[in-house]
């Protein structure tokens, strides 16, 4: 926010919280379409009850983690290849 | 029009004509040489071709087919859209150099044999370096030289995989060779350094962020998908193709996370997706090659929305860094609403183009058996979603508002943008129109209510992951650096060790030069034995057996140079 801007809807932190609850919501009610669609497809232990939520959360935690961790390695200065 | 006029002959012309020309007038100019460009493909058929005949060898600078026409109309489309992206861009550079690179990189989709291949290969290679030039600043004519350096030696290796082929079978024809063809692995290699293979690939996150607002929107287009056009061509069914393609779609994507620059987060996203046509390629069936080429259309589109939009932010707020960045969609509400589509279409939302092609490549993955490498797929899919889905476009837009207030964008951007948006949801919502062109005929329903379910999971659940990860306070904060890549190799290690090198060689040289003088009577004799009449090196050679070691030499100088002075 800067003075004299008029005050939107997502500056309001509690909009945010309301967003990403809904978020949650609609995600865990296509977890539960689980139960009424029989999903069908080419590999079997992908049509278990929710594969593809539990597959996508853990995939990015994982992935979070592990860049995170190489960040450690890799990062430099932004000027590291200037000065030679 | 037709097979007549070298497909893409009118964008080069109009690029070679451009700095003639007032700048008011450029840009219709190119404007009208992109849509006929456009209707020349319209009026071609596959079976059309122009042969030509060079010392014997048999050319064809024109074939038709229904693989190359594919690439054609997007290409077409990508040359239409930088047009309309950069039309407030009055200097002469920029704009010229991308229409012949737009004209080069369509000719090469068109070339049926390996030399109009390699000349428009090289054609490519020097428009593009003037785009990355014309970026401007010391960084940009860095990143540029190293830039050209490694296009050129994609170039050679085309020359002498190509003249290993002709020694071997007389026949210059470019089809399906296989990796064990003579010729077959310079090819590759060739195709590869273009492609941008693991290990191969830090030529496009070095130089592609370093170009203009405009300028790096051209290079996403051409350079790489011409380098997965040639690898469709001649190596469909190529198995280590697909354990290639997983590594590419794989170690992206950490980079990714942490990348500060948004254009450079882009640049390892085209190396990610890059990664599932090679993997469709290497897989080789009908529905993998469609899968590839369809994703390869579908990625030009959405690649060039989402780095439009990062252009535009660019320009009217200075900077691409999401350290910097945030709140931006007060100030450029339409800007964060194309990228927005851009992000979702990347991330294979339903009724997004991704949706209906990327999983053609994951479904023949899954459907012949090859259940890592579709995990992997899957995995990356995810890491999509981080990085181009939400990443891109929170940091930019939304974050926490970093107090800039800005334009939005002009409105020729603006319109670009427009464009591509419509594209890339059309495309997921008529999938049939993109499918009719592919190159076999298409047998695959990407909606069904599992697939779109499947989905909707995974990408839910991508996201959730990320923002929670975010208000749990474990997510990695943006910060400005830089991250080592394997670049590292050849822009500090190779360095050093040639100038150590160097130095030494200069020690040594002194001596020598002593030993040298007394050894030059003995040196007369030798010369006779090699070059008089019987000499080893009086005799003569085959053609094939020279061009290899001009290839070598070529290379070891390129090589040499690079580690010197790049």
């Amino acid at each position: 926010m800067k003075a004299g801007d008029k005050r939107r809807w997502l500056d309001d932190p509690a909009n945010v919280t309301l967003l990403y609850r809904l978020l949650w919501a609609a995600g865990l009610a296509t977890v539960g379409l689980d139960l009424f669609v029989s999903r069908h497809d080419d590999v079997g232990f992908a049509e278990w009850l929710g594969y593809y939520a539990a597959y996508g959360f853990a995939g990015v935690v994982l992935l979070v983690l592990a860049a995170k961790g190489l960040r450690r390695l890799v990062a430099r200065a932004e000027d590291y290849y200037d000065d030679r | 029009m037709t097979a007549e006029l070298p497909v893409g002959a009118l964008l080069i012309a109009a690029g070679l004509a451009g700095p003639l020309v007032a700048a008011r007038v450029r840009g219709p100019l190119f404007l009208a040489a992109a849509l006929a460009a456009f209707a020349q493909l319209l009026a071609l058929s596959p079976g059309d071709a122009l042969r030509a005949e060079l010392f014997g060898a048999a050319l064809q600078p024109v074939r038709v087919d229904r693989l190359s026409l594919a690439f054609g109309y997007v290409f077409a489309i990508a040359a239409f859209l930088n047009v309309v992206f950069a039309w407030h861009v009055r200097t002469r550079l920029e704009p010229c150099a991308a229409m012949v690179y737009a004209g080069a990189a369509m000719g090469a989709v068109f070339a049926g044999d390996l030399l109009s291949l390699f000349v428009y290969w090289e054609l490519t290679a020097v428009s593009s370096l003037l785009v990355v030039w014309a970026g401007g600043g010391e960084r940009a004519r860095g990143a540029a030289l190293r830039y050209v350096l490694v296009q050129l030696a994609s170039g050679m290796l085309l020359a002498a995989g190509a003249a290993l082929q002709y020694a071997d079978t007389g026949s210059l024809a470019f089809g399906r060779m296989g990796l064990e063809a003579p010729g077959g692995a310079l090819l590759l290699l060739a195709f590869g350094i273009k492609c941008a293979f693991p290990l191969l690939h830090n030529w496009l996150q070095d130089a592609y962020p370093e170009a203009s607002a405009t300028g790096t929107v051209v290079l996403s287009a051409f350079t790489t998908k011409l380098g997965i056009y040639a690898l469709a061509r001649a190596f469909p069914g190529a198995e280590p193709l697909i354990w290639i393609g997983v590594a590419m779609t794989a170690f992206p994507i950490f980079y990714a996370v942490i990348e500060n620059d948004l254009r450079r987060v882009l640049a390892y996203s085209i190396n990610n997706q890059l990664g599932f046509m090679v993997v469709g390629i290497g897989l080789g069936t009908e529905l993998a090659l469609n899968g590839a080429v369809a994703h390869a259309f579908a990625d030009i589109l959405f690649k060039a929305l989402l780095l439009m939009s990062m252009g535009a932010v660019l320009l009217r707020a200075g900077t691409v860094k999401a350290s910097e960045l945030g709140g931006l969609y007060k100030s450029m509400p339409w800007t964060a609403g194309f990228c927005i589509v851009g992000a979702a279409s990347i991330s294979a939302v339903p009724l997004f183009s991704a949706f209906v092609t990327k999983s053609m490549v994951m479904a023949s993955a899954a459907q012949e058996g090859h259940l890592v490498v579709w995990l992997a797929l899957l995995f990356a899919s995810a890491g999509v979603v981080e990085h181009a889905g939400v990443k891109i476009p929170y940091f930019a837009f939304f974050a926490h508002d970093s107090g800039i207030r800005c334009r939005e964008a002009p409105l020729n951007m603006l319109i670009a943008m427009a464009f591509a948006a419509a594209l890339c949801i059309g495309i997921g919502v008529f999938p049939t129109a993109l499918y009719a062109i592919l190159p076999y005929p298409v047998d695959y329903a990407p909606y069904t209510a599992s697939h779109v379910l499947a989905q909707l999971q995974l990408l839910f659940f991508a996201v959730l992951g990320v923002f929670w990860l975010m208000r749990a306070g474990i997510y990695p904060p943006e910060q400005r650096a830089l991250n080592l890549d394997f670049d590292w190799t050849y822009r500090r290690l190779g360095p050093r060790i040639a100038r150590g090198v160097a130095a030494a060689l200069q020690v040594l040289l002194a001596g020598l030069r002593d030993i040298s003088l007394r050894a030059g009577a003995a040196g007369a004799g030798a010369l006779e034995r090699l070059h008089g009449t019987e000499g080893v090196l009086a005799r003569t050679w085959s053609t094939g057996g020279m061009t290899l070691w001009v290839a070598v030499l070529l290379a070891a100088y390129l090589l040499v140079y690079y580690l010197l002075y790049a």
